[in-house]
């Protein structure tokens, strides 16, 4: 990844958020990202994103789970090694089910839980730039990523009426990289896109 | 003002006290970075002295064996196993919370659902030493789990309610820490954001795993946590449900019943709540939540406790009826004879059972009552022991007088290392909790934020003049 450089509005008021962002999209800027320190209903959908697909991914990993345990068990009770329990035939297929369902329930939310830290670069020892301190605290952040045709100036004035309480520019890397939160690092493989 | 969901003023505040975002911040991370008071020392040094005497205990078993407590072939199954449903029933209420609560949307979840969630953690752990250790030869416990192995391959027996078990525990506990700490990643970066120490922004920072707040995070955690709920809700009936099975497919009277699973969820749900209900009016006091933990949830989760109570009650009869019913006389010498006869030997379990689980809760009907803290608390420890006393029921009295009379051992008593053992549970339990309190945020602080606007008492004011509106013009402004 690369270093960028950003203009960083930061809200106090989810009610001044919400338009601002919309205006900020339909102006036709580029919005990397918005930060808020709890799930924001219909955010994204301001924001267009699109809705996430990990319920199928969970659905896949549980059906995989569910295969898992039948065949399993059936294998082993079939014919790796048959053998008569309680006057129970070989494939009691009854007595599998509790196994079968947790199985599915234990793959399907294992699975997810990992592909969400995947999706979302959620590991220990990840490190990303936090372009306000309080983001996590009371502050709902916009970051604008600046392109080579981004006034920067103008988009600062943009802001001017938009309810924000601070506005600043910052060149940060714009992805994720290994480092601890304690010390001050930042990747830089390539200088900061010069804006003219 | 269509941002957020309307919610009547007629509901009582979630959270009291007007707060603002940076407040509630504020006072959920607070007892993270202040020092604990004495109180918390006192306790965390209590906890681990129980601890230890049972590391004690258990290094007396692992070395001589589960004679060491007073097990026998008739008893084969006492303390141990009775202390290892009541400590799985315990663990239900956690998942229960935060799981079938979220599905129906109760807003009250969010101010109680992470301390709950950790005590289901730690009484599932609490509860799994108990058959491992069962086990005797506990080197040789990992026969449990089927691999490819040199003995033949020898598997473990699928068709068993206790390899069954294996596998609900082990998974509740894995998807239970999932949820949690999924849960827990967005408030974790919170505390690191604001730490002042190096050592806190190093652990929490850690701990976060890089958390920022971005909206498709946010988009996919919520996500997430519903599919979490969705498969957690079937989970957490299915747990119970198969410890009840141990007892439900066996042939032993008293055992053999399939009234069993509903039966056993309700109760765990019922002992559950107690717990959470202990354990909260506690953390309340000791860390000064009384705004985020008002009367108002007590009050919900004594409903709770009524409910299930009186369920639990309902099983109770319909097992007497039909051991009438059914004319089985093996049946009814087990219920009428080794446990509704107060004067037999164990009697007094059965009556106990049925004073604290049935009888006691019924104070619960009245609101004065419920909203009782003093009350509450006295009751959640009394339905605590009524539980213990009923799974020592189920189990000890339906065994204890078997099939020969000179095979029974009416006078039954545990060792002090079986007492010793059931006692460094609590140790366990709760130097997990005290470690809890201090360093996680006992109060989930993105989820109270996301219900500030709807159900703080600030907004409750402010909804007021709109509840004057005529309905008209109200369905017209709150139309979606």
């Amino acid at each position: 990844m690369a270093k960028k450089k950003f203009v960083v509005a930061s809200f106090d008021e989810e009610a001044n958020l919400f338009p601002a962002v919309e205006k900020t999209r339909k102006a036709g800027y580029k919005i990397h990202d918005v930060y808020t320190p709890f799930p924001m209903h219909g955010l994204d959908q301001v924001m267009g994103l699109r809705e996430t697909s990990l319920h199928t991914a969970g659905f896949i990993y549980g059906i995989l789970g569910t295969c898992t345990a039948l065949g399993c068990m059936s294998w082993i009770f079939v014919s790796d090694w048959p053998q008569i329990y309680d006057g129970k035939p070989h494939f009691a297929l009854p007595a599998f089910i509790p196994i079968t369902f947790e199985l599915t329930v234990l793959f399907a939310a294992v699975g997810m839980v990992y592909t969400f830290c995947w999706l979302c670069q959620l590991a220990p020892f990840v490190k990303k730039h936090i372009f306000h301190p309080r983001q996590t605290d009371d502050i709902f952040v916009l970051a604008v990523e600046c392109t080579p045709q981004t006034d920067v100036a103008e988009l600062e004035r943009f802001f001017d009426d938009k309810g924000t309480v601070g506005v600043e520019i910052q060149e940060a890397e714009a992805g994720w990289w290994w480092g601890r939160f304690d010390k001050e690092q930042q990747i830089i493989n390539e200088n900061a896109v010069e804006v003219l | 003002m269509s941002l957020f969901k309307y919610e009547s003023e007629l509901r009582e505040p979630l959270v009291k006290g007007s707060k603002s975002y940076h407040q509630i911040t504020e006072d959920l991370v607070a007892p993270i970075e202040v020092k604990p008071g004495k109180l918390w020392y006192i306790g965390f040094f209590i906890a681990l002295c129980l601890l230890l005497f049972g590391v004690i205990s258990v290094y007396t078993e692992v070395v001589y064996g589960i004679g060491q407590w007073n097990l026998n072939k008739t008893v084969g199954w006492g303390w141990d196993i009775t202390n290892f449903v009541w400590w799985v029933g315990i663990g239900h209420a956690g998942t229960l919370i935060s799981a079938i609560l979220l599905l129906f949307r109760q807003g009250w979840r969010t101010g109680v659902n992470r301390a709950a969630e950790a005590m289901t953690i730690f009484a599932v752990m609490c509860a799994g030493q108990f058959p491992i250790f069962h086990m005797g030869r506990v080197w040789d416990g990992f026969f449990v789990m089927p691999y490819p192995n040199t003995r033949g391959p020898l598997w473990p027996n699928f068709d068993s309610p206790l390899l069954w078990d294996v596998f609900a525990i082990s998974t509740y506990f894995t998807v239970s820490v999932l949820f949690w700490y999924t849960g827990l990643l967005p408030d974790f970066a919170t505390v690191r954001d604001r730490a002042k120490t190096k050592l806190r922004k190093l652990l929490y920072g850690i701990a976060s795993f890089g958390w920022t707040g971005s909206t498709k995070h946010w988009q996919r955690h919520e996500a997430l946590s519903l599919v979490l709920a969705g498969l957690a809700t079937p989970l957490v009936l299915s747990v119970h449900t198969i410890v009840s099975f141990d007892f439900a497919t066996s042939v032993i009277p008293g055992w053999h019943t399939t009234i069993f699973p509903p039966y056993f969820v309700a109760g765990a749900v019922f002992s559950g709540f107690a717990m959470v209900n202990s354990l909260l009016l506690i953390v309340r006091k000791m860390m000064n939540l009384q705004q985020y933990i008002t009367i108002g949830h007590i009050e919900a989760m004594n409903k709770v406790i009524v409910l299930t109570g009186s369920i639990v009650g309902v099983a109770y009869l319909s097992e007497l009826f039909i051991a009438w019913y059914s004319g089985n006389r093996y049946e009814a010498y087990a219920f009428f004879y080794s446990r509704a006869d107060l004067f037999s030997p164990l009697g007094w379990s059965y009556w106990g059972m049925i004073a604290f689980n049935v009888l006691s809760p019924q104070i619960f009907w009245f609101r004065k009552m419920r909203r009782n803290l003093f009350v509450t608390f006295f009751m959640s420890i009394i339905v605590n022991i009524g539980m213990w006393f009923e799974r020592f029921v189920i189990i000890v009295t339906s065994i204890y007088r078997d099939y020969v009379p000179s095979a029974w051992t009416v006078y039954y008593h545990p060792t002090i290392w079986e007492m010793g053992f059931y006692i460094g549970t609590f140790g366990l339990f709760f130097t997990c909790f005290f470690l809890f309190s201090k360093y996680f945020p006992v109060i989930a602080i993105a989820e109270i934020k996301s219900i500030a606007k709807t159900s703080g008492d600030n907004h409750k004011w402010a909804v007021a003049p709109v509840e004057a509106k005529e309905p008209e013009v109200f369905a017209h402004e709150y139309a979606h």
